[in-house]
């Protein structure tokens, strides 16, 4: 044995480039010069770059007159307003289409999840043949298809569509009623808010009675009544103050309503269809990880069928759905930046496409726009993990 | 013991036996179990039946029977021009199809191209194939020689008296596959050295992988793009000159490293503590221990996940397409922009045709990776 002197094996010496710390820190060493130098690099020839290309650095250009429209705008802006400007409509665009388009996916994806777990073979069989076509083919390409294959099928204003309520559809999108708010509208909608209030805090007590006594108070009737019921009633009494803008059908355009460009359209039934099919199988995956004897459980203690849904599926389910639901919320956003391609004007599309083409400072505007995108994903990991923490079994 | 004065019930007469269920098998109780269950899914049935009778005749006809196979030009496809009703023009598929697959390719050198896709099948069927034998020579091939004589195919080498073909000529399928390709050989290696890194207890090391993968992770693709597009060129001496199509490859290759960074995590994480102990004890240095003992499980636990990567990597390569890469979908674009195919109906078709190409391809890996994860779980049963 090479324990010759009868040392102990730590005492053992060891050369120093044998020496496990010795030899970390110097991988590291050269690791961080490694970074160190490519960022120079990159930093060194950037400017160098700039000051050939006579390309202007910094944010001054935030308070520079923009002179470009936007086709859609949540805040007033028009060409005389300044590049900062642009960057807020822009961002508020990325926002609506994504905001938009996770609540649709979120009903069509639970809806089509459960459809494919449906007794019923053809309900089932339908339901897959969605996800599969959705999930296997490119987003880019479903936006094409819905913006220039089948809404470019649109008839000229003139022949619009309409649907039933005043609605229209044309090539210049969908147009719909506006509802215009009369002065009194402030006094149904002030008890609509109490109400609801009320009712939350009807149900409160309920389950405290229920936890004292075993027994709950039916209050389902009593809150519908109070939240539908009463400001409908104060609506009438008060000469119903609501009336609707309704889009009138023209030669070459239709005028009043509430207009979507058929941008935002096309972009909103695009991420919707394709995330959708994603969330369906999320929903599956965690309605099958609760196992069958939890339903059985739950039968023999003769819960309802709605019960043992609500009471024990669920919330069993829940847990493996939100995270996977947290991530394709972060996807979907991501994803919409790709209104780029079919000229819905979010924030990559003003800033990155437009703004950068006007001002040529590259390095200012992609930044920008992927700190934008990194705070959203921080932003609504953050609140999904809270809303995690709140789904997740709680252990002693 | 027990006397009989204990047994208080002794049945003496047996009940008369229920008659057995109408049918426990066969189409009609196919039928009553899986459409008409209860009143309401019989209804539901009835309706979707009605449903499909009234759509699907009219989805027949107007992809297959009335669509117009051959063309020359738009106007074989107008109903108002040929005088019946017209479906898909599938001709002006037909038309394009060299350009669809190849670009603006020189056409006397597309053999290039074609040994090119054939060489990436022979690839890609080594390593995914089970029945075929030597994995390790596989990887090699596919991660070190392939992409190398891959390269002098397409580009052309003058040292080796293949001339050369610019980029630019580069287009369509051809453009897909080769970002694809690429995306896999780089972000493969790349992804592993990353998911090491993050799992490393070097400070340094770790810290820097955290860094890049939630920072790509973070931002969507078309930002990568963009940055790789406008940025990468001030990034370098003004001198080098990055070719557009090279420029688009460091992107899409480094975004999907990252993903495959936490793919190829989440396998690591999976190998028990032992496998590193008992490696380390049989006095394994770092390296050894993860090429001998570590990354041979933990890859083959990944493989559906990177080859869910893969699908999310194909249908990633069309954004390529905003940044004016002529990939397979900007080609189709070039084509539906040609005065002679203008007219309404066209776009549809052209989108279908990719819709429908792309679904092939990552349909049949979506159905590969289940298959191996169905073939990993019966591995796993002892």
């Amino acid at each position: 044995m090479s324990v010759v002197n009868g040392g102990r094996p730590s005492e053992a010496k060891v050369v120093f480039y044998n020496d496990p710390r010795i030899r970390s820190l110097f991988f590291q060493l050269v690791l961080l010069a490694l970074i160190v130098a490519l960022f120079w690099f990159a930093y060194d020839n950037t400017v160098a770059n700039l000051k050939k290309r006579n390309i202007a650095q910094g944010f001054g250009f935030w308070n520079v007159e923009a002179g470009f429209d936007i086709s859609q705008t949540l805040i007033s802006y028009s060409a005389a307003s300044s590049y900062g400007r642009a960057f807020w409509v822009g961002l508020l665009n990325t926002l609506l289409v994504s905001g938009v388009s996770i609540v649709l996916a979120t009903i069509l994806g639970v809806l089509i999840g459960i459809l494919r777990l449906s007794k019923n073979w053809l309900i089932a069989n339908l339901a897959t043949v969605y996800v599969e076509i959705f999930r296997n083919v490119p987003l880019l390409l479903i936006l094409y298809f819905w913006y220039r294959g089948v809404l470019g099928l649109l008839p000229e204003p003139r022949n619009s569509i309409i649907f039933p309520g005043h609605i229209l559809l044309n090539t210049r999108g969908l147009l719909t009623p506006r509802p215009v708010l009369g002065d009194d509208f402030i006094y149904p909608f002030i008890a609509f808010v109490v109400l609801v209030l009320g009712s939350i805090g009807l149900a409160w007590w309920a389950g405290r009675v229920q936890e004292r006594t075993g027994i709950r108070p039916k209050t389902g009737w009593l809150s519908f009544g109070l939240i539908v019921i009463v400001p409908s009633l104060i609506f009438i009494v008060m000469g119903a103050p609501l009336s609707f803008d309704i889009p009138v059908q023209g030669r070459f355009n239709a005028s009043g309503g509430m207009s979507l460009a058929p941008e935002f359209v096309s972009m909103v039934i695009g991420l919707t269809t394709y995330t959708a099919a994603f969330i369906a199988e999320n929903v599956r995956a965690g309605i099958l990880a609760v196992s069958k004897g939890q339903t059985e459980a739950s039968q023999s203690l003769g819960l309802s069928h709605a019960q043992t849904i609500r009471l024990v599926i669920m919330p069993q389910a829940l847990r493996v759905i939100v995270p996977l639901l947290n991530s394709e919320y972060l996807s979907l956003t991501k994803n919409s930046s790709l209104g780029v391609s079919i000229g819905y004007p979010d924030l990559v599309s003003v800033f990155t496409g437009t703004v950068l083409n006007q001002t040529g400072q590259a390095v200012e505007m992609v930044s920008v726009t992927m700190l934008v995108y990194l705070t959203l994903s921080l932003l609504t990991s953050a609140f999904m993990n809270w809303f995690n923490r709140r789904v997740a079994l709680v252990e002693r | 013991m027990t006397t009989s004065a204990e047994v208080h019930f002794v049945r003496t007469h047996f009940n008369e036996q229920s008659p057995p269920p109408m049918r426990t098998s066969g189409i009609v109780h196919w039928l009553q179990e899986n459409l008409f269950s209860s009143v309401l899914n019989s209804v539901v049935t009835l309706l979707i039946l009605f449903g499909l009778y009234k759509i699907v005749p009219g989805l027949v006809d107007t992809l297959i029977l009335n669509a117009v196979w051959v063309a020359n030009d738009s106007k074989a496809c107008v109903a108002d021009i040929v005088g019946h009703p017209v479906g898909v023009c599938w001709g002006f598929v037909a038309a394009h199809w060299d350009y669809f697959v190849f670009g603006q390719y020189p056409e006397t050198l597309r053999w290039r191209p074609e040994l090119f896709f054939a060489l990436e099948v022979i690839g890609l069927a080594w390593l995914l194939v089970q029945r075929i034998p030597r994995k390790d020579l596989g990887m090699i091939y596919f991660f070190i020689v392939f992409p190398i004589v891959g390269f002098c195919l397409l580009s052309g080498s003058e040292t080796l008296g293949i001339p050369t073909v610019q980029t630019h000529y580069w287009g369509g399928f051809l453009v897909s596959i080769v970002i694809g390709t690429v995306g896999i050989v780089v972000s493969v290696p790349l992804g592993i050295l990353l998911a090491l890194g993050r799992r490393s207890h070097m400070p340094v090391a770790r810290s820097s992988s955290v860094v890049m993968i939630e920072f790509i992770r973070g931002v969507p693709l078309i930002t990568v793009l963009f940055m790789a597009n406008v940025m990468f060129p001030l990034f370098v001496p003004e001198g080098w000159r990055p070719d557009s199509l090279l420029r688009v490859l460091v992107g899409v290759a480094l975004f999907f490293s990252a993903y495959m960074a936490e793919t190829v995590r989440g396998g690591l994480q999976a190998i028990p503590r032992g496998q590193y102990e008992a490696a380390q004890a049989l006095g394994l240095g770092y390296w050894q221990m993860m090429i001998k003992i570590i990354l041979p499980q933990a890859l083959k636990i990944v493989i559906p996940g990177i080859v869910n990567n893969f699908i999310g990597l194909l249908k990633d390569t069309t954004l390529v397409a905003i940044v004016n890469i002529f990939d397979f979908l900007k080609v189709i674009e070039a084509s539906l922009n040609d005065p002679v195919w203008r007219t309404s109906g066209m776009p549809f078709a052209g989108y279908l045709f990719a819709a429908i190409v792309y679904f092939i391809l990552c349909y049949g890996m979506a159905r590969y990776s289940m298959s191996v994860e169905r073939r990993l779980a019966t591995d796993n049963r002892h």
